[in-house]
């Protein structure tokens, strides 16, 4: 212990003195001016022109929750086969192949340089291309009956996610450190041993904040597929409003069941990144 | 009769760009035999190392293992390369304990050692495991088997590689500077799991700069200089009286 009659004079140790609360006067201001800004939105909605008591009819109509359901479905079987789509291309990308690398390069180049939107109408129309498709001597059948509005959306969307999804995967394995390939090869891993069970785990704890971000995207995204009539929730919407006319109050019921299930994903996203990111995350003891 | 030597090195070049890495490298290994691997940094050890283990091609030259000839074949008066799943198999015989540890992140300890031999060998996963938890206890962490790697010290890291290596059952470990990443005090611990090793009769290649090590425990000692050997012998000799004027400068230095 230091000799206190060693110590210079004239320090107190401030002991016994209460600290004052700070007064957060910037908080306080802002939160009443949103307060106020909440309210007169609020007063707005509830004396313009929608029938509140229509949201709440039509909220649980049959065609809108089949809508959503349909949605949910696409939305989760387009990113399914985005994300395979996206780890082939990846890897092929980085290949030392390079009819492989240009291959990959050449997809990620045709479906992130076109509008989706315009993909989806090529998709849905191919029937004025190829008036039957099929595999030659084996099985054939017309066009306009294999290309549904399901199987055009479907491949549109997970033609267009899988580019996408292949850059963010990419980067995710490059992300990954050299020394892990050279540790995988060293105890005799063959290259996509290595990857699928050194590299891919790892690089998913870089990956999965973007791709949430995208399987997001996706659900929003699926209400394009109602130009080539894919029934999802948007296009239930729009057929109950062509024939009652409520377009407001239809357009909120679609609007908030796309904040109900987006709400829903963000405990789950943070489930999965939290398992793909043990080991780096000190457990607590 | 004479012994095969576990190692065969003949005349092995290696450039990266233009820049010669290897220049003839030729040296025997001996099986049960401690080689030491000292030089200057960018003199070419580690390249030697990972030439071996075939983590990279060699431009000329051959090595063998235990009398198989590394990367490629000879049919008649011509060589064809090894597929990589040919030169995967043949990278079994031999373990490598790198540098920065490099242990899989995302597998406990234990994790880590099952993993070559589950994935790669195939063996059933009951047998594997008593194993790994023997290797545990013989690098003295027995009761790290369910830690993930950044919940141990460097030294223990090392040490679990170390036993990741040798659940493969190799013929040959290599080591690449494997004190070089550790805090001092943390050094000993694995120096003496690798001379227990080479107590054991394992044939072992390490690059090292701990003189004391090599002194004690190698049986050879090589002096590299850009990308030759320069000197290669006793470390009685190597060390306490090198013949060459680049061998003594470099141990002066690295005493000091
Ligand atoms: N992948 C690579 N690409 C280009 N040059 C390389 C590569 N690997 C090594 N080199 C070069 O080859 C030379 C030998 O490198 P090496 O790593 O074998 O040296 P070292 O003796 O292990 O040195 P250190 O003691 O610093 O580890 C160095 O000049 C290095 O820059
Ligand atoms: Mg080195």
């Amino acid at each position: 212990m230091t000799d206190r009659s060693k110590l210079a004079p004239g320090y107190d140790d401030l002991h016994g003195k209460p600290v004052a609360k700070r007064l957060h006067w910037g908080r306080w201001m802002a939160a009443g001016i949103l307060v106020i800004l909440l309210g007169l939105l609020v007063r707005a909605f509830a004396r313009g022109q929608i029938e509140w008591s229509v949201v709440g009819q039509f909220f649980t109509a049959q065609a809108i929750l089949a809508g959503i359901v349909n949605t949910m479905f696409m939305a989760v079987l387009a990113m399914f086969l985005g994300i395979v789509l996206g780890i082939i291309v990846a890897i092929m990308r980085l290949s030392s192949n390079p009819v492989l690398v240009s291959v990959a390069a050449g997809y990620t180049w045709l479906f992130r340089g076109t509008p989706l939107i315009l993909q989806l109408l090529l998709w849905f129309n191919i029937a004025l291309v190829f008036p039957t498709i099929g595999i030659p001597g084996l099985w054939e059948g017309r066009a306009v009956d294999i290309m549904t509005p399901f199987v055009a959306a479907l491949l549109g969307l997970s033609l267009n996610q899988g580019a996408y999804t292949s850059e963010v995967i990419r980067a995710g394995i490059i992300s990954v450190d050299e020394g892990q390939h050279d540790a995988a090869s060293a105890i005799g891993m063959s290259r996509m041993r290595a990857l699928r069970r050194i590299v891919l785990p790892q690089a998913m704890k870089v990956v999965l904040p973007p791709l949430g971000n995208e399987f997001i995207s996706m659900i929003k995204t699926t209400s394009l597929a109602s130009v080539i009539q894919y029934p999802e929730v948007l296009h239930s919407a729009e057929n109950i409003y062509f024939a009652n006319s409520r377009v407001i109050e239809l357009l909120i019921v679609a609007g908030l069941w796309y904040l109900i299930v987006v709400s829903a994903l963000t405990p789950l996203q943070m489930l999965l990144e939290r398992h793909f990111s043990r080991g780096t995350a000190r457990r607590a003891k | 009769m004479t012994i095969r030597p576990m190692v065969a090195i003949r005349n092995v070049d290696k450039t990266f760009g233009s820049y010669q890495a290897l220049d003839g490298v030729s040296l025997d290994v001996m099986p049960g035999e401690v080689t030491c691997l000292i030089g200057a940094s960018g003199s070419g050890k580690t390249t030697l190392l990972r030439s071996v283990n075939q983590l990279h091609p060699i431009d000329a030259g051959a090595i063998w293992l235990d009398g198989e000839l590394l990367g490629k074949r000879q049919v008649g008066q011509h060589l064809h390369l090894l597929s990589d799943r040919e030169i995967a198999r043949q990278r079994r015989a031999t373990g490598m304990v790198f540098q920065r540890f490099n242990l899989f992140p995302h597998m406990t300890a234990v994790q880590n050692i099952m993993e070559g031999p589950i994935q790669v060998q195939g063996r059933p996963a009951r047998e594997v495991r008593a194993e790994a938890m023997d290797l545990l206890a013989r690098v003295g962490l027995a009761d790290k088997a369910g830690n993930y790697p950044s919940e141990l010290s460097g030294g223990q890291q090392q040490r679990v590689a170390i036993a990741r290596a040798l659940a493969m059952k190799p013929k040959l470990m290599l080591f690449d500077e494997p004190t070089s990443a550790l805090d001092p005090e943390l050094v000993g611990e694995v120096l003496a799991v690798m001379q227990e090793l080479a107590r054991s009769g394992m044939t072992m290649m390490v690059v090292t700069h701990e003189l004391g090590f090599a002194r004690e425990v190698a049986d050879t000692v090589v002096y590299m200089d850009a990308g030759r050997i320069v000197e290669c012998g006793a470390p009685t000799q190597v060390l306490a009286d090198p013949r060459e004027e680049r061998t003594r400068n470099f141990i002066s230095k690295v005493l000091k």
